[in-house]
């Protein structure tokens, strides 16, 4: 039988990102919060010192901070008619592990959503037509909006300590931000971080092409800063070792920098770590949820009972605790009915390399946001008239590090991999070569889903998620395009060599590393037979269960997610502490 | 925001500082006097340089001499750096594999075994340190068939190459797969031995920073960040320092 805990307000499972600003939020506003981790805690100053940071071996080729495949990886196939086979190597899904999750080891881009990401159905049926989907494309608006979640993108920059410049205040444009976000209410707390020349030589590009140039919002600190809950951050040192490394310097957005060191001294608030959860564990009618079951460090089973459940893990093992809890009906394919693990969607990725001559770019000065972007082919930012897919991406150039062993295929295309050939052109490419990335939108289809896998299971013998992925026939026109856009910006670079990337034109493959950024899955909207969470992030099955992270958005924007991820939850906390809590039960009613 | 938490745990801290300070045994007190009270690098672990003789602590003698072949094959030595051997490719190689990463402690190793697509990734069962076992076996009983009995490390650099590119195209098996995935493997831990951190065994003198032009360990650019475009021919430093830094 399991070991009881003393009852919780609520319990947070994963403290990442969403876990940590959910459980800030709580507690501040009085409830004893106990929030579960999988991994051990991490502090910013005792376990990323700059002293041993500065590691690729350990950190970017290991990925030690990374979640260990052993722990849980999930299995992949490209369509329902394959077997899957589990993912038994690292790859482009990067599960955090540890006290601040992912958000340890990001790089720190720091988007808001477009208004159009939003909205995207209704706009595109209003403006091109519902013949504009293609054939099993399951686009739905997310029952929130831009301007709902704007006082939330706001407060979440603030904690971060994003640095930026905006592009719209009130509806002012700003010259020098993206001048096609949404209005936001004033600036970004710091000023965006410093240029590189590669920022100069996209400015280039963008000015012949007539593009609108700006710096990416980075969770990289461009000067001192003191955050709303007090913290103190420093300026980053642009070190280039960003992503998949801790920042001990207090310049990384991160839960171990911006949430923890406050929450943590709350006598309200707990963290038990290296202890997984099994299960939500309901009432016998599945209405409510009583608590979770969880497998401590020594392997016992405990039990700890809540009246709120926050399911705060990453996008995919938020899936995957509520078809194992069985929260929500099941997706299944064959009848296209059920909301759980439905609206999965990644990221249309595409691009070109670019080399140039007589450069010194000095790839490891860099930061993990440090970058220069345009989003002129974004989502709608463009006329879609003459065109037959939707949406489109971000296009930037990444001043993000120039560490020696993942910088190896950094080569013109047509390199030999070995021998002295490849050693002469890897030493003439690395101060020249760079590339265009597009990060595209990513819109769900019908084929596309998250499920339990038949065979495989984890250490404690739970089954594996199932990836069932590919590119939809949306994502290769978009792809294709875009990819045309990224070697029109590299001539216009005057770089001496582009070549083209158009990874949509092939069957995806996780082992390819394109982009971690997974969402959907347990998707927002505003109608329980599409979606798996009301607007608030509320089960519609379980009312006492809120399921916070990248699993809530109906498709993905043409950016990293993390913004999102936060203003979304921290949405779902002022829904919690100002309607729930006064009245317990369905914040929406049908 | 200050919440009254944190200012009772401030004073509380320091309070305790203070009441250690008054207490310290007399023994421990010093007086320092015309340099400050330490040496580069002391109280860091053991040098970087391995014991020579190097002790192989995963591969025999004879797997450790083609390792090192190969890495001289995949990184040669020419005029712009040393070569995969000397830089330590099969020392740091060893190293790796006699530890976590050899045993596999972080990736999904559990059965059923299944062959899978290209998109699934590699499928075998088997450790890192298991395969190099089997991998290097199957290249000597290739090398063998190919060249009269003859040892790889025996052969003429063209003959090493012509070789290593047959294993690069999948001529053999080693267990269930295509020797491609196994030189694969071999590319990828060459690399990391040639431009990972010294600490590690490889990268001699950081010849493979140099090579390229990689600063190192270094976490801070802000005082050259604004020279755009300027060749900086920045020294590069390791996690233990460099040489300049323990003068002899």
């Amino acid at each position: 039988m399991a070991l009881k805990r003393p009852k919780a307000d609520a319990v947070i499972i994963g403290l990442g990102w969403a876990g940590s600003l959910m459980a800030n939020e709580l507690t501040m506003a009085g409830l004893n919060v106990v929030a579960i981790e999988r991994g051990g805690w991490r502090d910013t100053s005792t376990d990323f010192p700059t002293s041993m940071d500065t590691d690729e071996l350990r950190y970017a080729t290991r990925r030690e901070l990374l979640q260990p495949l052993s722990v849980e990886t999930m299995s992949f196939r490209n369509n329902p008619g394959q077997q899957a086979r589990p993912l038994r190597d690292f790859n482009t899904y990067q599960f955090g592990w540890g006290a601040g999750g992912a958000g340890s080891h990001w790089n720190g881009m720091t988007w808001r959503f477009l208004p159009n990401d939003f909205q995207t159905y209704s706009n595109t049926v209003a403006k091109y037509g519902k013949g504009r989907f293609v054939t099993g494309l399951t686009v739905q608006d997310w029952g929130v909006t831009y301007d709902d979640l704007e006082p939330f993108y706001d407060k979440f920059e603030r904690y971060a300590g994003t640095s930026g410049k905006a592009g719209n205040i009130k509806g002012v444009i700003q010259p020098g931000g993206n001048v096609f976000e949404g209005a936001r209410q004033r600036d970004y707390p710091l000023p965006p971080l410093e240029r590189t020349r590669a920022a100069e030589l996209f400015d280039i590009g963008a000015k012949e092409l007539g593009l609108h140039s700006f710096p990416v919002p980075a969770g990289n600190t461009s000067g001192a800063y003191v955050n709303p809950l007090g913290i103190h951050m420093a300026p980053c040192t642009y070190c280039g070792y960003c992503e998949f490394f801790g920042c001990g310097n207090w310049s990384k957005s991160s839960p171990n920098a911006c949430i923890l060191p406050a929450l943590i001294q709350r006598p309200n608030f707990t963290v038990i770590t290296e202890s997984e959860v099994m299960k939500v564990n309901l009432t016998p009618d599945k209405k409510m949820a009583t608590g979770v079951t969880y497998i401590d460090k020594q392997g016992r089973e405990w039990e700890q009972p809540a009246d709120i459940v926050v399911i705060s893990a990453y996008q995919m093992d938020n899936v995957r605790l509520m078809l194992l809890s069985g929260i929500g009906k099941p997706y299944d394919r064959a009848s296209l009915t059920g909301v759980v693990g439905r609206n999965y969607a990644n990221q249309t990725v595409s691009g070109a390399g670019v080399f140039f001559e007589n450069e010194n770019l000095n790839p490891f000065i860099g930061a993990g946001a440090l970058a220069q972007s345009a989003d002129d082919y974004n989502s709608d930012n463009f006329d879609h008239a003459k065109l037959d897919f939707i949406g489109g991406a971000n296009m930037l150039i990444h001043s993000t590090n120039g560490r020696p062993i993942g910088s190896a295929n950094v080569v013109p295309p047509g390199t030999p991999r070995w021998g002295s050939e490849w050693k002469k052109t890897y030493k003439d490419s690395y101060q020249v070569g760079n590339s265009i990335y597009n990060q595209g939108n990513s819109y769900p289809h019908e084929d596309v889903f998250l499920d339990l896998d038949p065979t495989y299971t984890d250490r404690f013998g739970r089954p594996l998620l199932r990836v069932t992925f590919d590119w939809n026939e949306n994502d290769k026109r978009s792809g294709h395009f875009m990819a045309d856009r990224a070697v029109e910006f590299g001539h216009a670079m005057n770089a001496k060599m582009v070549f083209r990337n158009e990874p949509t034109a092939k069957h995806f493959s996780p082992m390819d590393n394109l982009s971690s950024h997974t969402t959907g899955g347990a998707i927002m909207g505003d109608d329980p037979m599409t979606s798996a969470v009301n607007r608030y992030l509320q089960s519609w099955d379980v009312p006492n269960t809120f399921v916070c992270g990248a699993s809530a958005f109906a498709n993905n924007g043409g950016y990293n997610p993390t913004g999102t991820v936060g203003a979304l939850t921290l949405w779902a906390a002022e829904a919690i502490k100002t309607k729930y809590l006064k009245s317990p039960g369905a914040l929406v009613s049908l | 925001m200050t919440s009254p938490i944190l200012r009772r745990d401030l004073l509380g801290t320091a309070a305790a500082l203070v009441g250690t300070a008054a207490t310290l045994p007399a023994a421990e007190a010093a007086q320092i006097s015309g340099s400050l009270p330490w040496s580069p690098s002391e109280g860091t672990p053991p040098p970087v340089e391995p014991t020579q003789p190097y002790t192989w602590e995963f591969f025999t003698a004879d797997e450790a001499a083609l390792v090192g072949a190969i890495a001289d094959r995949i990184i040669p030595a020419d005029d712009l750096s040393i070569g995969g051997k000397e830089a330590g490719c099969a020392v740091f190689i060893d190293k790796q594999l006699a530890g976590n990463y050899g045993k596999g402690t972080n990736y999904y190793l559990k059965g059923p075994y299944r062959p899978g697509t290209p998109q699934q990734g590699p499928q075998t069962l088997e450790t890192f340190a298991q395969r190099y076992r089997e991998g290097l076996a199957a290249l000597v009983a290739f090398c063998a068939s190919k060249h009269g009995g003859a040892a790889f490390t025996t052969l003429s650099a063209a003959d090493q190459d012509a070789l290593l590119h047959e294993m690069e195209a999948g001529a053999f098996y080693t267990g269930p797969v295509t020797s491609t995935a196994f030189f694969n493997q071999l590319i990828q831990n060459v690399r990391e031995g040639y431009f990972a951190d010294p600490i590690y065994g490889g990268n001699k003198d950081m010849a493979g920073w140099k090579l390229i032009g990689f600063p190192g360990a270094r976490y801070d650019y802000r005082d050259v960040i604004g020279r755009r475009g300027e060749k900086l021919d920045l020294e590069p430093v390791g996690l233990m320092g460099r040489p300049g830094w323990n003068p002899a």
